[in-house]
Formats: C-alpha cells, structure tokens, sequence
C-alpha cells in the first residue's frame, strides 16, 4: 500500500515536470505561429527572441501558456497529446473495426511483435542447446564460452543494417532478417544464464545420482534441467526485451514501412513529435507486457515444480 | 573446391588439438585455458577466409579477413576519426554524465525511503525498456553532433546504473551497520566506510552492463542523424554503398573500443573490489 502511494506520488511528479518542461521548450514556435496570426508578443520578431531565455519569455507572454501543451508540431508533446494519439491510434481504432488497418498501432505492433517472437524463439532454442553443449563437453567449453562473453561487450546492434542489406541480396527479406536480428541479441543472455542454470546443481547432488548409477540424459532431465528453471527464466527476461529492442533496430536502417521502428523513423522524418513519442509508448507497454507474461508464466512454473514462494 | 576442402581439414585439426588439450593433463593450467579460446579463434578465421575464397562469395554478401584487414588498414585516419567522434565525443561523455547522475541519484533515493519506494519500481520498469527509440526525438533536441549521441547514452546508462546502486547500497547486514553505530559513525562516515565499498561489486556490475549500451546508443543515434563522421553514420553509409569490407571493418573498430572499455572497467573493478569473493581464487 504504501508502495502504492510512492509510486503514484512519482509518477504524479514526473508528470507534473513533463507539464512544466512544455513550457520552455515549445514557447518558441507557439510565439512563432502566434505572432503570424496577428497576436501581440512581446518582444517583437522571431529574431529578436532568438536569444532570450526561455522563461523569461513565459513570463511576458502568459497567454501563450495554453497553447504550449496543444501545438500541433511541438518539441516537446504534452502527456494528454500522446495519450489522445494513442487512444487515436488503438481504441478508437478498435472501435470503428479497423484494428488491423495501416494507420492503427495495433498493426505496426503486431508487425514488430511477429518478428521480436520468432527471433525470441530462434535465440532461446539455439542459446538452450548451446548451453546443453557446454556444460556437457569441456573442449566446447573453454573455446566458446570465452567468445561468448567477449561477444557481449560488443554492439551488435551495429550489424544490424549489414545483416538486413546482406540478406535482402541472397532475396530474404519480410520477417526473417529482424527476426535474425532479435535472435542474435537474446541469443547470448540465454547462453549465459543457462550455463550458470545447468551448472547450478552442487557436487552433492550430482554425486547422489551417480550413485543411483543414473545415466548422463537422466541427470540432465531430472537434475540439472529443473535446477537451471530460476536461472532460464531470469535470461528470458532479459532475452524477450532485447529482442524487442532488436526487431525495433531492425526496422530503422531498411525504411520499412510498417512497425513501430518504422513510426519512430517516419516521424522524425517528417517531425511529427507525437507519432514519435505514441510509437514510443507503444513500444514501452509492449515490453512491459512481454516482460511481465514471463514473469506470470515463471511463477506458474516454478510453483508446479515446488520451487517457487 | 581445394580450399574447401582445405578448411575441413583445419577445422578437424583444430578441434583435434582443443580436444587434446582440453582433455589433456595441462587443462587446468594457465597457458592452456588461454591457449584453447585463441586456437578456436585463429580457425574460424582461417575457415571464413578459406570458404569465402573457395566458394567465391561476392564481396556485398561476406567479405573474407584478409578484405576486411585491407580495408581497416587503408582506412586508418577515417576509421580514427569515426572513433573519436562516436566514442570518445559521445558515448564516453554520455557515459561519465549518466553514470555520476545514476550515482548521485541513488545516493538520494538511499536517503528517503519514500523515494526508493516510489522510484524504484519506476526505475526497474524503465530499465527494461526500449529505450534506443528516445533516439529520434533526442537527435531532434539537440541537434546532430555528439551532444545528441551524448544524450542518448546518458538515458540508456542511467537506469541500469541507478537500479545496481540502490541496490547495492542496501546491502549491508543490520549487524554491520550497527557496529557503525556502536562506533558513533555518523551518516557519512559510515557512508564511506561500510556501505559504499559494499556496494561497488553491484555498482561495478551497472556500469559493466553500461558500457555496451553506450556504444550501442552512440551508434544507433546516429543513424537518425549525423554529422558525415561517426561510425554509425559510415555503417549506415558504407551499407548503401554496398561495400561490406568497410562495414566490417568498422564492426572491428567497435568491438574494440567494446571490449576495451570493458576490460577497462573490469580492470578498475579487480583492483577496488579485491576483497569481494568473486575476485578472490
């Protein structure tokens, strides 16, 4: 409860500043458009105003104030814009039946959602066996696993429009090459997290089933598998929200036309703020809700398994 | 087809010889451990370069090393300059502000338990965000040259950092901090004393984690916006060009500036952090 309260207290405060950070950054063009208009402003000329604080020119011109959180272009959007943008492009969009038509987010999400889980599933699958490979043979371990971790401190990222010219060149193209792309960026998280997962068992409990005489499969399946779950779902985590990350890069260098990276792109183009910052938002909603189905299927899977609080 | 068949044969010997190793009586040793990782290495360099020559694959789809290393050498004062700009101007001094803005942050958070209740969750949520798509709208604040990139960086390493630290600077025992009291340390004695050397390894472990995102984040800012230097800038130009062996000469640039700013960092944590148990052997 009293959590609660704190974040809202925050979030209310953030918004606030959003609110008051309007103001100086957008005065400027509202004075602009204003005085084209006829209105009075002192002082006069955009020249003129080039080099006075921000503030200071608020202050003289209180009428503006309102107009710095309406303007159709501005720098800084205020928060209901952006919330009116979104509910533009999603509930209205559902209401009137077209969720699925070009100018809906649902659709750009979706088309960069598609991708972020197909990459997601590739890079898990292969980061699993990998793991699996590792832990079990120790030539693979000592020549991969230091690359591996060498490979993370590298920007893959800026592979990305190689990856995506060099595939559209042998003709893939659509899904597959962001798709690549997410899965070469969870790849890595999984790797590590399940290697440290499948290490987890300590030498007791391996040593008890060897004297069981157990196979190495059946020390995999009834042993290491479910002592490494805590572990996998951890990198999962980390995993799903960079291969959002990936899938959104993705869309940037090709000029794709549909997707939120795309949004983003086609609004900084053409300097529609508010599409950038709806875009934006929509992607943020969208990993928190990736995020948080790991989080419910993890806790749904570690109390099956007795491990889980 | 000889060259082909070439690379087979290499890569069976390497594994041969890393299985032989790696199985051997010196495993453990030193030498070994970074004889295996290298000799992995050296032959999937030698296989790539084998089979792009062999099967003659074209240029725009897989430059072989030996292109890419032409390309990185001709290019030296390009590649330099590129390096300055995204690294050193933009993501270096992004990272600085970022990363003492997180620490001070934290600092205060650690203070108020309110704050921490109320940011905190914030804080956690934003950091798992995409945050790289503030990109466009901070190129369009700032305008082209590295303050934008610099800006960027800041918020991309300000949530990992700051979530570590708050963390970590809870991490000390009650019975530690009450032997503080028991020494009538005050608030910044026992500060300086007990809970922020206590707190480096989660500290150390954000701006680790940082410092990829902040190549990452110089980089892809780039690509909405740049002066006509800048690594990004050259990969998204080099790609229209369709001349791979820049591409991936620049690729190298940036994965070692990545790895040496990581060692850098690492190195800086072993010699602050020498008592933690992970650095022990």
């Amino acid at each position: 409860m009293k959590t609660i309260v704190a974040v809202l207290t925050v979030l209310t405060v953030i918004i606030g500043f959003w609110y008051a950070a309007c103001l100086p950054m957008n005065i400027k063009g509202v004075l602009t458009e204003a005085e084209r208009a006829g209105v009075e402003v002192v002082p006069v000329g955009a020249k003129e105003r080039r080099d006075m604080g921000e503030m200071g020119l608020v202050l003289n011109n209180s009428f503006a104030i309102q107009a710095t959180w309406s303007q159709d272009r501005p720098r800084l959007p205020a928060p209901h814009q952006v919330a009116v943008e979104l509910w533009k492009t999603t509930g209205a969009m559902v209401l009137k039946g077209k969720t699925m038509s070009k100018r809906s987010l649902f659709y750009h999400a979706w088309v960069t959602l598609s991708a972020t889980l197909l990459g997601f599933a590739i890079g898990t699958g292969l980061g699993i066996l990998l793991a699996v490979g590792i832990v079990h043979s120790k030539v693979m371990d000592m020549s991969v696993m230091p690359w591996a971790i060498v490979s993370q401190t590298i920007p893959i990222i800026a592979l990305a429009p190689m990856i995506i010219v060099v595939l559209y060149s042998v003709g893939v193209q659509g899904i597959l090459p962001k798709a690549i792309i997410s899965a070469y960026l969870s790849f890595f998280p999984v790797v590590v997290g399940m290697v440290k997962g499948l290490r987890s068992p300590d030498s007791m409990q391996l040593d008890l089933l060897r004297t069981y005489s157990a196979s190495l499969s059946q020390g995999f399946w009834k042993l290491r598998l479910p002592a490494s779950m805590p572990y996998l779902f951890t990198s999962l985590k980390i995993g799903i929200a960079a291969s959002l990350v990936g899938a959104i890069v993705g869309e940037l260098p090709t000029g794709a036309v549909a997707g939120l990276g795309a949004r983003l792109l086609g609004g900084s183009y053409y300097g529609q703020t508010v599409q950038i910052w709806s875009a934006l938002f929509a992607a943020a909603i969208l990993a928190a809700c990736l995020v948080a189905l790991l989080g419910v299927i993890e806790r749904i899977v570690l109390k099956r398994m007795g491990i889980g609080a | 087809m000889l060259m082909v068949g070439l690379a087979a044969l290499i890569w069976c010997g390497g594994w041969w010889l890393n299985t032989r190793l790696a199985n051997g009586p010196q495993a453990d040793t030193r030498l070994v451990q970074l004889l295996v990782p290298v000799i992995f290495g050296v032959t999937l360099l030698l296989v790539w370069q084998l089979l792009v020559k062999g099967l003659q694959v074209p240029l725009v789809i897989l430059p072989a090393p030996s292109d890419i290393a032409v390309a990185f050498a001709g290019n030296l004062s390009k590649l330099r300059d590129d390096f300055l700009q995204t690294f050193v101007k933009g993501a270096l001094r992004g990272y600085v502000i970022g990363c003492s803005a997180a620490f001070l942050m934290a600092i205060v958070m650690d203070r108020s338990d309110f704050l921490r209740r109320g940011l905190l969750p914030v804080g956690n949520f934003v950091a798992a965000l995409p945050i790289v798509g503030t990109a466009p709208i901070l190129v369009m604040w700032f305008g082209f040259d590295w303050h934008s990139k610099a800006a960027v960086v800041v918020v991309m390493v300000f949530f990992p950092v700051l979530v570590n630290t708050v963390a970590g600077l809870r991490e000390t025992s009650a019975m530690q901090r009450d032997l503080m009291q028991t020494y009538a340390a005050s608030y910044w004695q026992s500060f300086f004393k007990l809970r922020l050397p206590a707190a480096l390894p989660f500290v150390f472990n954000g701006l680790k984690i940082s410092t990829t995102l902040a190549l990452v984040g110089a980089i892809v800012a780039e690509f909405f916006g740049s002066p006509t230097v800048g690594m990004g800038f050259r990969i998204s130009t080099s790609v229209g060009k369709l001349s791979l062996d820049m591409v991936w000469a620049e690729i190298v640039v940036a994965a070692l500036a990545g790895s040496m700013f990581y060692g850098t960092v690492a190195m800086v944590e072993k010699s602050l952090t020498f008592w933690h148990p992970s650095q022990r052997r």
